[in-house]
């Protein structure tokens, strides 16, 4: 790998950070890389790239790198970094963009992660509540490793943790609706 | 025998508690010469002065000792004590039995025993005193200001208004200094010509300012008060009386000369004034270039002149003058950025400085104001800007920040999307340095609304391919070598002390550092005066400095200089260095290693074996001797003896040691 075009991979970005800018209101141009973020992120210890290193590279035109790092998906959005920050750039903020860009570049790394996302959102958009034994099953399945974390399931079925059927909010229209609002926020897809 | 007095204070409890202060002032009873001997809490207390004065009445006292303090914080205390008593001041010594003995012992014993030795030393020497007198000397109430920058012209303007009148001198045939050739400055972004210029014309026409430019110090003799300084008045081959400035010979000179005030992006003629409102406002020949005066053909500018005022037959004039005061201010150069090699400095037309691109951005520079690259003239969109370049750097022997430049980058980079926001820059930085008012928000906004690059590491290389220039270095923050496509590159040049600065300070008589930044007598306390009493420091000559910095230091250089005029007199220092010819060899060592340059050596006519000859002895200005001591220590006969601590004396307190 030879040195970084720096003078074509910053022009050639310019689109990506403004898209950034004006869509998720954050502006990478104002981090002066204090790394403070990166101290207090409780998943920088599963991250290849730590917060920090993350708002270099999209400052220095790295998009697709950075759209395709795991580091991405260990972000647990806690948003420590984002009440810390003293530029108030909201990494938290900055990390939810690359998921939302990485998945429509098709640049997903952590396919489970992402998987796990989306069956979390399906199982809230359906009944307004999160069914873990359905997305469990449907996680399990899909991700092909059938009996993940099975042997917790007799105890917590016996603590009355897990149910079988789904508990739904009475108000399942306004949570469609939300749904619906924020894809067409997005341009359709999410 | 003398009749001596001895005072022990007990300083409270400071140092009664580590001393038996009654019984140091018993022992001294005994000492040859004491015949009187006391202790008291407070000796520097009203009450204790009073007690001595009354002790040197009573007693008929010829010296005394105070066992005390430092004599750094209650000498002069006691000296005044014993002249409201009639007794000559410098007949008076201080042991100090406080910071260097109960201060720092613990034991009471040994150090009431150390006390004693102090003592013993103290009065072994203040027998051997004599009455000094210090002398006055009168003020010659004129300031020399040394260069013709901002600060210097700030200098000069602020004494002037203080009523008293200033020689404002120049080597340049304009004043204005660096400050003429920037384009803007930081953080505000006005136009530099448009804050300097009002002030050079103030300068010109101000009754107190008498504007000497084409001029360089050629010697300083003298002291405070009354420097008697020689300038060279430098041929102008123009007579400034007759020139009435109408251009007419610049316009049909027929020699181009690259401008050193655009950076030699532009030409100038062989007769020229540097730029449009330079002060004073007439042209010059330069005698380097000119074809009349170097082959006698041409003479056009004579034959065009209305006035009749060139004068090819001008010769270079030497003053003399005498100043009360000297202002240095004679600023920086540019770092050559020759010696960066790997940067095709020097080599690459289009690797040029910031003061270049100062004069490339000007609106009535070489470009009026377009910025066209050198090699091709043509318009850069991408631009690299390297910090750094000639500060931090040990390899270079630039270990020092020259703190402008991340500044002046920073506006570079702002002026630049300004007038083409097509452009990119990409600014390599190891730090950036901003501390100033709103020198950070003005940075944040050159990232943030102006698109700035910021890129931390340093350049290791830059080469042309094409018409391209590739500039590598490191983004340490990725921590991934980084490659940039470029037009232009500006190197951050730092900040130079002048190449000859060096020759004026031995000139003035004044200290540098290893670098040739002319040094302050105290970092903190003394900022602006240098080791020689009367010369003080403004702007660049001292450390690199921007604008605001260097106008802070010439108005607080002025302040000194006009302390110094408004008095009416000054008094000498009475404890100076006095040779003895009798043994003098005439070596010459203490002159060279004189600090203050007040050791001359003079030639005495005296009868050898009934013979007149010559001999060559040192003689000591009494105006000039600071008393440092330095010559003494340097005589190799012992001819040189400092007035207050002459060998004799020191002797005498080595004696009183060793036979205890």
């Amino acid at each position: 790998m030879g040195p970084i075009q720096l003078s074509m991979t910053v022009a050639s970005s310019q689109d990506f950070r403004d898209r950034l800018k004006k869509e998720y209101g954050v502006d990478v141009s104002l981090c002066y890389q204090c790394g403070k973020c990166s101290a207090g992120c409780p998943a920088a210890f599963a991250m290849e790239h730590t917060v920090r290193q993350m708002l270099r590279m999209v400052q220095s035109g790295l998009v697709q790198e950075s759209l395709s790092s795991y580091s991405i998906w260990s972000c647990a959005g806690c948003e420590t970094c984002s009440t810390r920050c003293p530029r108030q750039v909201d990494p938290a903020k900055f990390m939810e963009a690359l998921r939302i860009e990485a998945k429509k570049a098709g640049l997903v790394a952590d396919k489970n992660a992402d998987l796990f996302n989306d069956l979390f959102l399906n199982s809230v958009k359906d009944t307004g509540r999160l069914h873990e034994v359905g997305m469990i099953a449907r996680f399990n399945i899909l991700s092909g490793q059938l009996f993940k974390d099975a042997e917790h399931a007799p105890g917590l079925f016996t603590q009355g943790k897990l149910s079988i059927l789904p508990h739904k909010i009475k108000n399942t229209e306004a949570m469609a609706k939300i749904f619906a609002n924020v894809q067409k926020k997005r341009g359709g897809k999410s | 025998m003398k009749r001596i007095g001895v005072f022990v204070c007990h300083c409270g409890s400071n140092i009664a508690n580590t001393v038996h202060c009654e019984k140091v002032a018993q022992v001294a009873k005994d000492f040859p010469g004491v015949v009187l001997s006391t202790d008291y809490k407070y000796m520097c207390s009203e009450p204790g002065q009073v007690m001595i004065q009354e002790a040197i009445r009573e007693h008929n006292l010829d010296g005394y000792v105070v066992a005390a303090c430092s004599p750094r914080m209650h000498e002069p205390t006691f000296r005044k004590c014993a002249a409201r008593a009639g007794m000559n001041p410098y007949m008076v010594e201080q042991v100090n039995i406080r910071e260097q003995c109960s201060w720092v012992h613990a034991d009471k014993e040994k150090g009431t025993e150390k006390s004693i030795d102090l003592l013993r030393m103290g009065v072994a020497k203040v027998v051997k005193n004599e009455p000094l007198y210090s002398t006055t000397i009168p003020v010659t109430k004129r300031s020399l200001v040394i260069g013709g920058g901002i600060a210097g012209i700030q200098a000069a303007l602020d004494i002037a208004n203080a009523g008293y009148p200033v020689t404002l001198l120049d080597r340049e045939h304009t004043i204005g200094g660096r400050m003429a050739q920037v384009d803007k400055t930081f953080p505000t972004l006005d136009c530099s010509a448009c804050i300097l210029t009002p002030k050079m014309v103030e300068a010109a026409q101000h009754p107190n300012i008498e504007l000497m430019t084409y001029a360089e110090v050629e010697a300083v003799d003298g002291f405070v008060g009354n420097f008697d300084v020689t300038i060279r008045k430098k041929a102008r081959y123009v007579d400034f009386d007759k020139c009435t400035g109408c251009g007419a010979c610049t316009e049909k000179c027929p020699k181009k000369v690259p401008s050193e005030f655009e950076m030699e992006l532009g030409v100038r003629k062989a007769i020229y004034t540097p730029f449009p409102q330079a002060v004073p406002n007439k042209p010059i020949i330069d005698a380097n270039h000119c074809r009349y005066l170097l082959d006698g053909k041409c003479g056009i500018c004579k034959k065009v002149c209305p006035t009749g005022a060139v004068d090819y037959e001008q010769k270079d004039e030497l003053i003399m003058e005498r100043f009360g005061a000297i202002v240095v201010a004679t600023g920086f150069e540019q770092f050559d950025i020759s010696a960066y090699e790997e940067y095709g400095a020097g080599k690459i037309p289009d690797v040029i400085t910031g003061l270049h691109l100062e004069r490339l951005m000007n609106a009535s520079g070489p470009t009026a104001g377009k910025i066209k690259r050198p090699s091709d003239g043509k318009v850069p969109e991408k631009i690299v800007f390297v910090k750094c370049v000639g500060s931090r750097d040990e390899a270079k022997g630039r270990p020092y920040c020259s703190k402008a430049c991340c500044m002046y980058v920073a506006k570079h980079a702002t002026l630049l999307k300004e007038k083409m926001p097509n452009s990119k820059s990409y600014i390599f930085y190891m730090d950036v340095r901003t501390p100033g008012k709103n020198y950070e928000e003005f940075y944040a906004r050159t990232q943030n609304e102006y698109d700035a690059q910021y890129i931390r590491g340093r350049v290791s290389k830059i080469f042309q391919v094409g018409d391209k220039l590739i500039v590598r270095g490191e983004d340490s923050l990725l921590g991934r070598p980084v490659e940039i496509e470029a037009d232009l590159v500006v190197l951050a040049a730092g900040m130079d002390p002048r190449s000859d600065a060096k020759d004026l300070a031995r000139t003035l008589g004044i200290s540098y550092d290893q670098h040739g930044w002319f040094t302050e007598a105290h970092p903190k306390l003394q900022p602006v005066e240098t080791h020689t009493a009367g010369i003080y420091l403004a702007g660049a000559c001292q450390g690199p400095k921007d604008i605001p910095d260097s106008v802070a230091q010439a108005s607080a250089a002025a302040v000194k200089a006009a302390g110094l005029l408004s008095k009416p007199e000054l008094t000498s220092e009475a404890m100076t260095a006095l040779c003895d010819e009798a043994i003098c060899s005439g070596c010459g060592l203490c002159q060279s290693i004189c600090p203050y340059k007040s050791i001359e050596i003079k030639s005495v006519n005296e009868r050898y074996h009934g013979q007149m000859r010559q001999r060559r002895v040192s003689n000591v200005n009494q105006g000039l001797c600071q008393g440092c001591g330095a010559c003494t220590v340097a005589c190799p006969s012992g001819a040189m003896n400092l007035k207050g601590f002459t060998n004799d004396q020191i002797l005498a307190e080595v004696d009183a040691l060793c036979q205890r």
